[in-house]
């Protein structure tokens, strides 16, 4: 999987730049279910499901590691140009957008076990929809990423500002349960985090299509088009 | 003469670089062999151009049309307009002597005469004229090896042969004496294939050095060099110009598919 159809004349450089692509490809997938695992950990204040995460959490780590000297060693040994060049500083990019999203993933996932000792507040329809928002651009820019498609990148980009404004709606509504109902302090402190972890999310998954489109077209989002930017942002 | 350029052979002007060389058209047969067709680039003054390209595709023979090298090749025969500052190089008029004073040359391998350090490079001045005393000589001498970075390393054997210094220092020689003559361009052939990194380095750090007052063109085959001292590169293929633009753009982002696949590796 690279954008080039051609093969590399060195045909050991070609494997390494696969298997670069693989790598992020299923570090891509893990920290997906990551997401998924982790919203149910809160959502459904599942126990099970926030060990998965904690348990995926260091091989997520672990999986960034392998990839960051792996993309040493290419631009060390193989001082990658082009699309070369553009696809090895993407899938660096990428990987550090990824370990985060699993780091903030993880967070969520704790927030659920000590969810566990209070009701379900009513504003948990609303994480769960800011999630699946979220979840969706993960998704969506993770497939762009694995088809070189700029387009979706570029939905999933422009989607932000739906994640913005979700997010603000459940801080507002939080805030306002809080000031009405002093026992909901405990929980809505924890729909807080929550709240600001999946936002953060959605901005890794903005830098991810950043990071697909200069891969696929070598030009960088936000100077491409100033429609674009006033569009979108 | 063709004034306009399609856009992606057309270069960029650069702040403070006014245009040095045109060339529009140019083709050059070798006998029956087409070796460059249809060449036209701009290329800036006070730049480094980089001419990439796979054996054969053509770059050096365009390098030998700027100082008319190809004329001493007797099937060679060239057509177009070759222009340095507005003035046609190919020219009935034009004494290729002078106009290879005005347009130095540096080959890959180094090629001092068999005489002294001195006398390497006070030879151009003394046959153009260009010192009338021993003390305006020695001037020219000391200035251009101080030009190449080479006057502390010789200024105490300056009678030795040229030919006992190391490869890198014999490399830096032949561009003091092109620079003592004075020249607008200089054109390197691969200036560093037969030298140590460190010998490298130094040309390298030479170029950067020189091209705050001349036009260099280098023709390299390492992408990596191209890259390191280049602010514009050009890729030739098959004996036609295929992409022009600045360094930064044709490694990172090259437009044409046949630039991808060479700077990747994945030509042929």
């Amino acid at each position: 999987m690279t954008l080039s159809q051609r093969a590399h004349i060195v045909s050991a450089y070609g494997t390494e730049l696969d298997q670069l692509a693989d790598d992020i490809a299923r570090m891509g997938g893990l920290v997906e279910t990551q997401l998924t695992e982790a919203l149910s950990a809160f959502v459904r204040r599942n126990a099970a499901y926030a060990a998965g995460v904690r348990a995926r959490e260091k091989q997520v780590n672990a999986m960034y590691g392998d990839i960051e000297k792996s993309i040493i060693r290419l631009f060390a040994l193989r001082q990658p140009m082009a699309t070369d060049l553009r696809m090895t500083i993407s899938a660096l990019k990428i990987a550090s957008d990824l370990e985060r999203v699993g780091d903030l993933a993880k967070n969520i996932a704790y927030r659920g076990e000590d969810m566990a000792e209070f009701a379900p507040p009513p504003v948990l329809g609303q994480v769960e929809r800011l999630g699946a928002i979220v979840t969706q651009q993960l998704q969506e820019v993770l497939d762009a990423l694995g088809s070189f498609q700029v387009e979706p990148a570029l939905r999933v980009w422009h989607s932000d500002d739906e994640v913005d404004e979700h997010y603000n709606s459940l801080i507002a509504d939080v805030l306002t349960s809080m000031k009405v109902d002093s026992n909901f302090v405990g929980p809505g402190h924890h729909v807080l985090f929550v709240a600001k972890n999946l936002e953060r999310i959605g901005d890794h998954a903005t830098n991810i299509a950043e990071a697909v489109h200069f891969m696929v077209t070598g030009q960088h989002l936000e100077q491409i088009d100033t429609t674009v930017t006033s569009a979108g942002k | 003469m063709t004034d306009a350029l399609p856009h992606s052979l057309a270069t960029e002007p650069t702040t403070a670089s006014p245009t040095k060389v045109v060339a529009r058209d140019i083709n050059v047969f070798y006998g029956d062999n087409h070796a460059l067709r249809n060449v036209s680039i701009d290329i800036p003054d006070r730049n480094v151009m980089a001419f990439i390209g796979p054996s054969g595709c053509g770059k050096s023979t365009f390098l030998r049309c700027l100082n008319r090298m190809n004329d001493t090749i007797e099937e060679a025969r060239v057509s177009g307009s070759l222009c340095i500052d507005g003035r046609e190089v190919y020219d009935k008029s034009v004494d290729p002597v002078v106009l290879r004073a005005r347009v130095g040359m540096v080959f890959q391998k180094p090629n001092p005469f068999p005489k002294s350090i001195y006398d390497n490079v006070a030879y151009g001045p003394r046959i153009h004229g260009l010192a009338r005393t021993r003390e305006e000589l020695d001037a020219i001498v000391e200035e251009s090896l101080n030009k190449a970075g080479l006057w502390n390393e010789v200024k105490d054997r300056l009678l030795e042969p040229g030919t006992s210094l190391s490869g890198g220092q014999q490399q830096r020689l032949v561009i003091a004496r092109a620079i003592a003559v004075q020249p607008e361009v200089i054109l390197m052939d691969e200036p560093c294939s037969a030298l140590d990194p460190i010998a490298t380095a130094r040309i390298e750090e030479l170029i950067d050095e020189l091209r705050k007052n001349y036009c260099i063109i280098i023709v390299t085959h390492s992408m990596q060099q191209a890259a390191r001292v280049s602010q514009k590169t050009a890729f030739f293929h098959l004996g036609s110009l295929v992409e022009v633009g600045p360094t930064e753009e044709i490694f990172t982002n090259p437009r044409d598919p046949r630039t991808q696949d060479y700077i990747t590796g994945r030509f042929g």
